[in-house]
C-alpha cells in the first residue's frame, strides 16, 4: 500500500498528489512513468513521474478522464493506493543539450515539466511554451517559470498568455533565429503530430513522448504497441520517448480511442453516483 | 489384482454449453472413488517409464501405490518431495507428452490418468488439511538469495532454496504472484485460488514475495547483491508478444494473446466490479495453436460471442496444445480453422477490426522443427467476418534485465544464456524458465527452477 501524503487540484479536472514510494523516488529521472492501481478492482493505468524528492515521494498529475482517474480524484491525504510501480520506461535523453524547447499541451505539462526542469539543471537554454484551452486549466505556471529562460503561455481562446497554438510560438521561436538542439514535444496525441510536421520543415530534432494505454507496463502484454520508423515498438520498454518524425500519430490516435466508451461509461456512473448523493436520482 | 479396463476413469467436467457462458472451473476432479479405483490401474513397473517423462522427476508408481490404499495425504507427499506445485501440475501439465505419454498401459488402450491422480491427491490435501499446522523446523544456513519473477520457475526455486534453510526474497513485478499462472492461464483452467494456496505455502516457509518490483528498474540485478543477497535466480518469463507483421495489426479490437488473457485473468474484465474493460465481440479469430490460444478462444466464448474461431496455419496433428485444451475447446463450440493463415486484417473507417483475410494451407516437407512445413495454396484466399482478432504466436524475451545487468550474455533470440544448472554468464546470477527457454510448459519452468535451486545450494552450502 501506498499513502497519499499531499493532494492538490491544480485545476477542476487535473490534480497532482505525492506518494509514498521511497525506492521510486530514489530512481526515478525524467521521462519516466509509473503504473499505479488505486484499489483491488483498479485497473492499472500509467501516470508519467512529474517530480521526485529523492527520498520517498513522488508525485503525479493526473487528469480525470476514465473510471480509475476519476477514483484517483476522490482519493485524499491519508489514503492509500493499492499498488505504484516504477520507475518504468527509458529515462528522456537529455545529455548534451545545450538549447532546447520544451513543449507541454494541457496535462502533458506535468509530463513537460521534469523534461524541463532537467534540462535547466544541466545548464541547457530552455524555452517552455505551454499551451491550454483556456485561462482556468493552466497549470504550473509558477514552476516552468522558475526553471525556463523563455516562458510562453498559450491558450486556444486568448483567455491567458497569447492566443493561438504552441506550433505558432515555436515557430515564432524558430523563426527569430533561435539555434535550438532539440524539440521535446508532451500533450495531446494531435499536438505532437503538428509539432512534429513543423519542425521537420525546419530540420530540428523532435522527441515526442507517447502516451498509448497499456495493462501491464513492463513489457509483457503488448497493448502500448505504437508504429515508429514502420516498425512495431513498445512504449513501455522502448519508450516513452520516440523521434517525432517517425512515429505513425494517425494510428496511435486511433488505438487511444479504443475505450472511449467505456471511459464515457465511467464518466456517467460516476455522475450518476454523485447526482444519487445529492438526491436527485435520474 | 489391478483394473485391467483399457480406459481411463473420465474426469467430470461441467456440461460443455453451461461451462462455456462460465469462468469456474471446467474439469470437476476425480471423486475418491474414481481415485481409487484409477490407481489400481498402475502396474508399479519396475523401470518406471513415467518417471522418466516427468521433468521433475515425480516418483509416479510410489505416490500411486499409496492411492492404491487409500493413503492419499501419503500420496501427496511423495509428490512434494519432487515436485512444489502438484495441485498446478495435475491441472496443467501436458501429460500425454510427458508421463502419461510413456505409460506401458498406454500402448495397449489408455495410460494411466496420472495428471487427475496428482490433482486428486493435491486437491484432498488441500481440503482436509487446512488447519493443521505444519511442523516446520528448517535450519538456517546463511544463503540469502534474490528470486526474480513468482511464475512456476521462481515458485519452485523459492521453495526449494526455502525447504533448505536459505533465506529467500521472490520480487514480482505485477501487483499479484504467480506470473502466468495469474495472468495467462484462466480461472477455469486453473483456479486462482489454488495458486494462492500455494504462495501461502511458500509465505509460511519464511519466503518474502515482494510485489511492485521491477528488477531491471525499481531494483537493479547488481543492487541486489549489494543489498546482501549471495545467488539471484532469474525467472522472469516470457515477454513481450510477437505478431505477423502482417497489415492491419494495429487496428482496434486486436490484441496478443497476452493482452487479452492478462485484462480477463488478471484483471478480471469479466466481473462487473473490475473497471478494467475488455471487448465483448461477437465473432472472434484467435490465431495460433497452443495453449494459450485455446486459452483465449475459450474466454471470448465465455465473454459472449457468437462465434469464435482458432486459425492454424498448421493442421491438428501439429497443434503444440494438451490434447485436453483441443477437446474442451471444440466441446464448448470453437470453430477449428486449421491448415488456414492469415494474410491480412481489414477494419472500417473508424479503424476497428471488421474482417480478417486468410489463405488455405497444405503441409510440406518437414522443416527444422520437424513438423511438416505450412505451404500457401494457390487462390485460396477468403475472409473471416470478425470484429476482434486475438495474436497467440509465441513471444520474445523482455529486454528489462537483459539491459540494465552488465555481462549478462543472452543468445540471438534475445534469451538468457545459462548452463545446465541454470548458471548464466555471470557469477551467482541464475535464470531458467521462459526468459531462458522461450516459451515453454509450466512443468518446464518448474524443472529449471529446481536445477537452479540445487545449484545455488551446492556452490553456496558450506
Amino acid at each position: 500500500m501506498y499513502k497519499i501524503v499531499y493532494k492538490q487540484m491544480l485545476n477542476p479536472t487535473v490534480g497532482l498528489m505525492k506518494i509514498e514510494a521511497p525506492l521510486i523516488a530514489k530512481k526515478a529521472l525524467p521521462g519516466q512513468f509509473i503504473i499505479l492501481r488505486t484499489d483491488d478492482n483498479g485497473e492499472r493505468i500509467p501516470l508519467t513521474v512529474a517530480e521526485t524528492d529523492k527520498r520517498s515521494l513522488v508525485t503525479i498529475i493526473f487528469q480525470i478522464v476514465g473510471a480509475t482517474t476519476i477514483k484517483l480524484g476522490a482519493m485524499n491525504e491519508g489514503d492509500y493506493l493499492a499498488d505504484f510501480a516504477g520507475p518504468l520506461g527509458r529515462p528522456s535523453h537529455l545529455d548534451g543539450l545545450k538549447n532546447v524547447a520544451v513543449i507541454g499541451g494541457g496535462v502533458g505539462s506535468a509530463i513537460a515539466y521534469p523534461v524541463a526542469k532537467g534540462l535547466h539543471d544541466m545548464g541547457a537554454k530552455v524555452h517552455t511554451i505551454a499551451g491550454f484551452r483556456n485561462k482556468d486549466l493552466v497549470i504550473l505556471e509558477k514552476e516552468f517559470a522558475a526553471i525556463s529562460d523563455e516562458l510562453l503561455i498559450m491558450t486556444d481562446d486568448g483567455s491567458y498568455g497569447q492566443k493561438g497554438l504552441v506550433t505558432d510560438a515555436l515557430k515564432s521561436i524558430i523563426e527569430r533565429g533561435e539555434n535550438l538542439d532539440e524539440v521535446i514535444a508532451i500533450g495531446p496525441l494531435v499536438m505532437m503530430k503538428f509539432v512534429a510536421k513543423l519542425t521537420k520543415e525546419y530540420n530540428i530534432k523532435t522527441t515526442v513522448s507517447m502516451n498509448p494505454i497499456m495493462v501491464d507496463g513492463t513489457g509483457m502484454c503488448g497493448c502500448c504497441r505504437i508504429t515508429v520508423g514502420g516498425k512495431t515498438k513498445f512504449a513501455c520498454v522502448d519508450g516513452p520517448d520516440f523521434d517525432g518524425f517517425e512515429v505513425d500519430f494517425d494510428e496511435a490516435m486511433s488505438r487511444l480511442s479504443e475505450y472511449k466508451g467505456f471511459e464515457e461509461n465511467a464518466r456517467n456512473h460516476a455522475c450518476n453516483l454523485l447526482n444519487m448523493k445529492n438526491g436527485t436520482v435520474n | 489384482m489391478p483394473n485391467m479396463s483399457l480406459t481411463k476413469n473420465s474426469m467430470p467436467t461441467q456440461e460443455a454449453n453451461v461451462r462455456n457462458k462460465n469462468f469456474s472451473e471446467v474439469a470437476l476432479g476425480y471423486s475418491e472413488d474414481q481415485a481409487f479405483d484409477e490407481a489400481q490401474r498402475c502396474l508399479n513397473c519396475k523401470n518406471k517409464p513415467c518417471v522418466a517423462g516427468c521433468p521433475v522427476g515425480i516418483d509416479i508408481p510410489a505416490f500411486i501405490e499409496l492411492m492404491k490404499v487409500r493413503d492419499y495425504k501419503g500420496a501427496y507427499g511423495k509428490i512434494t518431495e519432487s515436485s512444489s506445485l502438484p495441485a498446478v501440475c495435475g491441472r496443467v501439465c501436458p501429460q500425454e507428452s510427458q508421463c502419461e505419454g510413456k505409460c506401458v498401459r498406454g500402448i495397449k488402450g489408455e495410460s494411466v490418468g496420472i495428471g487427475r491422480l496428482e490433482r486428486f491427491a493435491a486437491d484432498y490435501y488441500s481440503k482436509t488439511d487446512n488447519n493443521e499446522k505444519k511442523e516446520l523446523s528448517i535450519t538456517k544456513n546463511g544463503i540469502k538469495a534474490a528470486v526474480v519473477g513468482s511464475g512456476p520457475a521462481g515458485l519452485t526455486c523459492a521453495g526449494e532454496l526455502a525447504k533448505n534453510g536459505c533465506e529467500v526474497t521472490v520480487f514480482e513485478a505485477l501487483h499479484k504472484p504467480g506470473g502466468v499462472l495469474v495472468y495467462g492461464i484462466p480461472e477455469f483452467r486453473l483456479p486462482k485460488a489454488v495458486v494462492a494456496k500455494e504462495v501461502d505455502g511458500l509465505r509460511e516457509m519464511g519466503v518474502e514475495i515482494i510485489t511492485n518490483a521491477v528488477i531491471g528498474r525499481t531494483i537493479t540485478v547488481d543492487e541486489l547483491f549489494e543489498q546482501g543477497y549471495n545467488a539471484i535466480f532469474i525467472g522472469s518469463g516470457a515477454g513481450l508478444p510477437n505478431f505477423m507483421k502482417i497489415p492491419g495489426e494495429s487496428l482496434k479490437g486486436v490484441y496478443s494473446a497476452n493482452e487479452y488473457l492478462t485484462r480477463i485473468n488478471l484483471m478480471k474484465a469479466y466481473l462487473d466490479e473490475s473497471d478494467t474493460p475488455a471487448k465483448r465481440a461477437k465473432n472472434v479469430a484467435v490465431v495460433g495453436g497452443g495453449n494459450v490460444a485455446m486459452d483465449a478462444a475459450r474466454c471470448a466464448k465465455r465473454l459472449g460471442a457468437e462465434n469464435v474461431y482458432i486459425v492454424y496455419r498448421r493442421s491438428e496433428t501439429e497443434m503444440p496444445a494438451r490434447l485436453e485444451e483441443v477437446h474442451h475447446a471444440k466441446e464448448e463450440g470453437i470453430i477449428f480453422k486449421t491448415l488456414c493463415n492469415p494474410v491480412e486484417i481489414i477494419g472500417d473507417e473508424s479503424g476497428t477490426v471488421t474482417k480478417m483475410k486468410c489463405v488455405e494451407m497444405t503441409l510440406g516437407e518437414p522443416d527444422a522443427s520437424g513438423r511438416k512445413r505450412p505451404v500457401e495454396k494457390p487462390d485460396s484466399e477468403f475472409i473471416l467476418e470478425c470484429d476482434a482478432v486475438i495474436m497467440s504466436i509465441g513471444t520474445s524475451p523482455n529486454p528489462l534485465i537483459k539491459d540494465t545487468t552488465e555481462g549478462l550474455d543472452t543468445n540471438r533470440w534475445g534469451c538468457i544464456v545459462a548452463d545446465e544448472d541454470g548458471l548464466t554468464t555471470r557469477e551467482n546470477v541464475y535464470a531458467g524458465g521462459d526468459a531462458v527457454t522461450g516459451a515453454a510448459t509450466v512443468i518446464l519452468a518448474m524443472g529449471a527452477g529446481k536445477t537452479a535451486a540445487q545449484a545455488i545450494l551446492k556452490k553456496l552450502k558450506k
